[in-house]
């Protein structure tokens, strides 16, 4: 019996459960998407190499889904809490009738298993068919072979999904009866009837606050484009962030108040049909809802600029790394080992064995050589020792800027010997990468840095001139200022210091410090290259095992691997800003379209009062869908304005990663989803609106 | 004009099904000619609002016709039957109908703007009704701005601005007091002997009532009895509605 009341109940308030299905089949269906994203063929096929960065990617979206899922969970209750505020008049009538409380909310429970289960099963088919599309975009974008096409069902995420909803139906039940256990027969029954005082605004009073807000904005939008430069610390971007938020309320605020004005000075077009009552209808509701507007703008705004720059983030992150990476192999390891050294979490003395220290006093290629690598597989091999000289610390670089720099940064380890080479090492190296070489006088010594506040720091002491004695002979600084350059290849410029010093330089054998080795592989197409990295960093040859066996430690990055880690880092921030965003446009969709509908309710008189003057269904319609698009429309358009700024923001912010002639794709994909997700709402809300005020009082 | 604005033949309206039927109207039947002002009187339950929305296309009859300007309101359907309202009828309800977020003035010109009339004419229009009806000072005020009458004459000038062929009112003064009322009722009658409009007013009260040309009492969704005010003056057709009602019997002061 209560089974069939509640289905009866669901049928005829189908339309009021539009809003509410269409978020949990979303919710779950994203919810799926994204856990089901390590099981999906393209991310095996494009991580192949990167096991551990996949393994965080996992770790990483299973924290965000919790974070997602009490986002889902608010929306949930919110979007419940709706229906049961519409459904009051029901209640109340069930309960004259004689129904008692409990079976009120055993209806209600029964309810919400039965939307709850039907959406848990409706959402999971759309995800995993939804993956799908997913798969080939991502394919797309990070070029992964999806030659071979299968379907994939991920049964771990359908397994999360399940139980992450159920928590959330769970916690709207509580809600449910909790609500219903504090309703008192009269005022369900009284629950239409609520009358709400009209505020007009000044429309002078709208103008001004209204050419404030744009001037505002104005100057937030100057100072993330054009005063870019200035805003380098985070406090700084706190205040165009605080001037975009008042700004954006101010607009809301002023806005209806500014068009109604505008459009009642042209008599023609604000005396035509319904666009009079549509106008107020605005003018009126906008004020009760500027902070709601206010936070679906900037969310919608997040989520766009979000989304365009994540995308585009990764479509240029690729072509830079080419560039990054001049060499196909850099490998080093420790030079000179002692007899011991001291185990740091057990206190333990360690005694390195006559095999390793022994090969510790030869260079890169001998520790290849030696243990049966075929050396035919590279080319190009430039080997270099590279030194330190215990007295010769960052601190004595600095000279007399020593002070300066300590006050500045007083963190930083300043008793830590310099990396040194032999400028003609370096030029060797140079040469292979293709960077610009360099020659030093016999008394004199240069910097190579490129990490920006290192740059600054060590500017400081050659600006003084410093003067170095070591041995005896004394050097001085070629340039006031540290020169661009690396001997280790990275994706980012991480160079906090190299010295350059004469060949002529006398060299203890004990201060070398480490064997460097730089070289490609002697392969012409990208297969054997891969090959040939396999024999490097595979643990199954030869070479590998006996290097393993005796201990020896030799590290090193490939042009390959730097590659592959940052296309799956740049994979995982892609995912996770997508994963966020739809989220969040799901988020303000819903909100928005629940706060339409439940002003739907409260319109319904005044379309009643248009029917009864005269105006026809089509005429409603057509004011009422005006009403909803102008609602939709109005953050929407904000939004797009604000992100229009807040992604040259976001492209500069990222200047080195992101370039802006990839942006028209990323911007595309983006106006399809949120065109599509919130078009979705926006259609459910109208056929909603339509339905309450067809009602019959 | 020729012949009758209205005439109800034989209406017939029931509602509910065969096991628990009201016979809310039965066999009505009478005429009104253009520029007449009409009053239907009638105990609460009586059939007077349903007689009203038969008349105004609101609902529908179960047997009989309704021809306004000679057009057969019961055959219409659809598009052609909200023109028809929109065009023909001019509508005043117990409790105004006014929107609450347009002014005086919009309210009014709505009714205008629904049926494309042109801007400038709009304008020229609502200022003419407003001055008939007393109210041009009120204009850019809100309905929660203003008194009960003047809701209603506001009410009134937009029933009345499109120009219909009969304008039909339930219980207009049932919201208001005595001294709004008088007004209200006063603006009626200058409607109807100045601009020649044809009412259709619905009440319970004798004092309303008086301010009509002719009165048709209802009793049980029949009709009993009608009065014709000829040259009375206004009390003494009073007195002669006062005593059908006591014939009528039942007690008349109730509000619906
Ligand atoms: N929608 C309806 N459904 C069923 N019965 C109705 C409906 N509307 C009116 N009635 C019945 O029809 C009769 C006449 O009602 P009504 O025309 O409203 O009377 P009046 O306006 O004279 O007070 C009453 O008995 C009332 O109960
Ligand atoms: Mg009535």
């Amino acid at each position: 019996m209560l089974f069939k009341l509640s289905v009866k109940n669901m049928k005829k308030s189908i339309k009021d459960y539009a809003i509410y299905f269409l978020t949990l089949v979303l919710g779950v269906a994203i919810f799926y998407m994204f856990n089901s994203l390590d099981s999906q063929q393209a991310m095996l096929e494009v991580s192949e190499s990167t096991r551990d960065l996949i393994e965080l990617m996992i770790n990483m979206l299973g924290v965000i889904s919790v974070f997602i899922a009490i986002i889902l969970g608010f929306l949930i209750v919110y979007a419940n809490n709706f229906l049961i505020n519409r459904r009051k008049k029901e209640f109340g009538i069930y309960m004259t009738l004689g129904m008692g409380r409990r079976q009120i909310s055993k209806i209600i429970l029964l309810e919400t298993i039965l939307v709850g289960f039907l959406s848990l099963i409706v959402g999971l088919f759309v995800g995993v068919f939804a993956s799908q599309f997913m798969s080939i975009l991502v394919a797309k974008l990070f070029e992964a072979d999806m030659t071979e096409y299968t379907f994939v069902f991920s049964m771990n995420s359908c397994i999360k999904t399940c139980v992450y909803f159920a928590i959330m139906y769970l916690a709207v039940m509580i809600f449910n009866t909790l609500t219903i256990s504090r309703y008192k027969l009269i005022n369900l029954l009284t629950a239409t009837k609520k009358n709400e005082k009209i505020r007009i605004k000044n429309p002078i009073v709208s103008v001004i606050i209204l050419i404030i807000a744009v001037c505002i904005l104005g100057y937030a939008y100057w100072k993330v484009t054009a005063g870019i430069s200035n805003l380098n610390t985070i406090e700084k971007m706190l205040g165009p962030i605080i001037m975009g938020i008042i700004g954006t309320v101010l607009v809301f605020w002023s806005l209806s108040g500014f068009i109604l004005k505008m459009i009642q000075s042209r008599k023609k077009t604000y005396l035509k049909g319904t666009n009079m009552f549509v106008l107020r209808q605005l003018n009126n509701k906008i004020n009760t809802t500027v902070v709601s507007m206010s936070v679906i703008c900037l969310m919608l705004f997040v989520t766009i600029t979000v989304l365009s720059s994540s995308l585009s983030l990764k479509n240029t992150m690729s072509k830079d790394l080419e560039e990054m990476t001049p060499a196909d192999l850099n490998l080093y390891k420790t030079a000179n080992l002692p007899e011991s050294y001291e185990n740091y979490y057990t206190g333990e003395t360690v005694y390195y064995t006559d095999e390793q220290k022994e090969d510790s006093r030869n260079p890169v290629s001998y520790s290849l050589e030696y243990n049966g690598y075929d050396m035919n597989l590279l080319q190009d091999i430039v080997e270099i020792p590279i030194y330190a000289i215990p007295e010769w610390t960052w601190e004595v670089s600095l000279g007399d800027y020593f002070d300066t720099a300590k006050a500045q940064f007083a963190m930083l380890t300043y008793h830590m010997p310099e990396t040194i080479i032999k400028i003609s090492d370096y030029n060797k190296i140079a040469a292979l990468y293709g960077n610009e070489q360099y020659s030093l006088a016999d008394d004199e010594y240069m910097v190579l840095c490129d990490f920006d506040s290192m740059v600054e720091l060590r500017n400081g002491g050659l600006k003084s001139g410093t003067i170095i004695e070591i041995n005896g002979k004394k050097y001085h600084p070629k340039y006031e200022e540290c020169k661009s350059g690396y001997i280790m290849m990275s994706t980012s410029h991480t160079n906090t210091g190299i010295v350059l010093v004469p060949d002529n330089f006398e060299f203890k054998d004990e201060w070398k410090e480490q064997y460097f080795l730089a070289a490609n592989y002697n392969g012409k197409t990208e297969d054997e290259k891969e090959k040939i990295e396999e024999t490097i960093v595979g643990n199954s040859s030869e070479w590998s095992q006996n290097i393993l066996n005796k201990g020896i430690e030799i590290e090193g990055f490939t042009k390959i691997s730097i590659i592959e880690a940052s296309k799956g880092l740049s994979t995982i921030i892609v995912f996770i800003a997508i994963y966020l965003g739809i989220i969040f446009l799901i988020a303000s969709s819903a909100i928005l379209a629940l706060k339409q509908l439940t002003e739907s309710s409260d319109n319904k008189q005044r379309y009643t009062i248009l029917r009864k003057i005269g105006c026809d269904e089509k005429m409603n319609n057509q004011a009422l869908f005006r009403q909803i698009a102008i609602f939709f429309m109005l953050p929407l358009i904000l939004a797009v304005i604000h992100s229009i700024f807040g992604i040259q923001f976001g492209l500069s912010a990222m200047a080195s990663l992101a370039s802006s002639e990839e942006l028209l794709p990323s911007i595309i994909a983006t106006i399809i989803i949120i065109g599509g997700i919130y078009g979705l709402y926006f259609l459910a809300t109208y056929l909603g609106s339509k339905n309450i005020i067809k009602e019959e009082e | 004009m020729m012949g009758y604005v209205l005439e109800v033949k034989n209406v017939d309206k029931y509602y509910g099904n065969k096991s628990n039927l009201t016979k809310a109207i039965s066999g009505i039947s009478f005429n009104v000619e253009y520029g007449e002002f009409v009053g239907i009187m009638g105990a609460s339950g009586s059939g007077k609002t349903t007689l009203l929305n038969c008349i105004s296309t609101i609902d529908r009859v179960t047997a009989g016709e309704i021809l306004i300007d000679h057009q057969d309101v019961t055959k219409l359907k659809g598009n052609s039957l909200n023109k028809f309202r929109r065009e023909k009828l001019g509508f005043i309800f117990q409790d105004f109908n006014l929107l609450d977020t347009l002014t005086a003035y919009e309210n009014i010109a709505l009714a205008l703007t629904i049926q494309k009339v042109n801007a400038n004419e709009i304008d020229k229009r609502v200022q003419e009704v407003a001055e008939k009806l007393e109210i041009t000072d009120i204009l850019q005020k809100y309905p929660y701005q203003i008194s009960g009458g003047q809701k209603q004459r506001v009410a009134s000038c937009r029933a009345i601005i499109t120009n219909p062929k009969i304008v039909l009112a339930d219980e207009p003064t049932g919201a208001l007091d005595s001294k709004s009322a008088r007004q209200l009722l006063e603006a009626f009658e200058s409607l109807n002997q100045k601009l020649g409009a044809t009412i259709l007013m619905v009440t319970h009260d004798a004092f309303t009532a008086s301010y009509a040309d002719r009165i048709i009492f209802i009793k049980d969704g029949k009709i009993f009895n009608e009065l014709i005010k000829g040259n009375d003056t206004r009390k003494q057709f009073f007195e002669k509605i006062i005593e059908v009602q006591t014939l009528l019997g039942g007690d008349l002061n109730d509000v619906i």
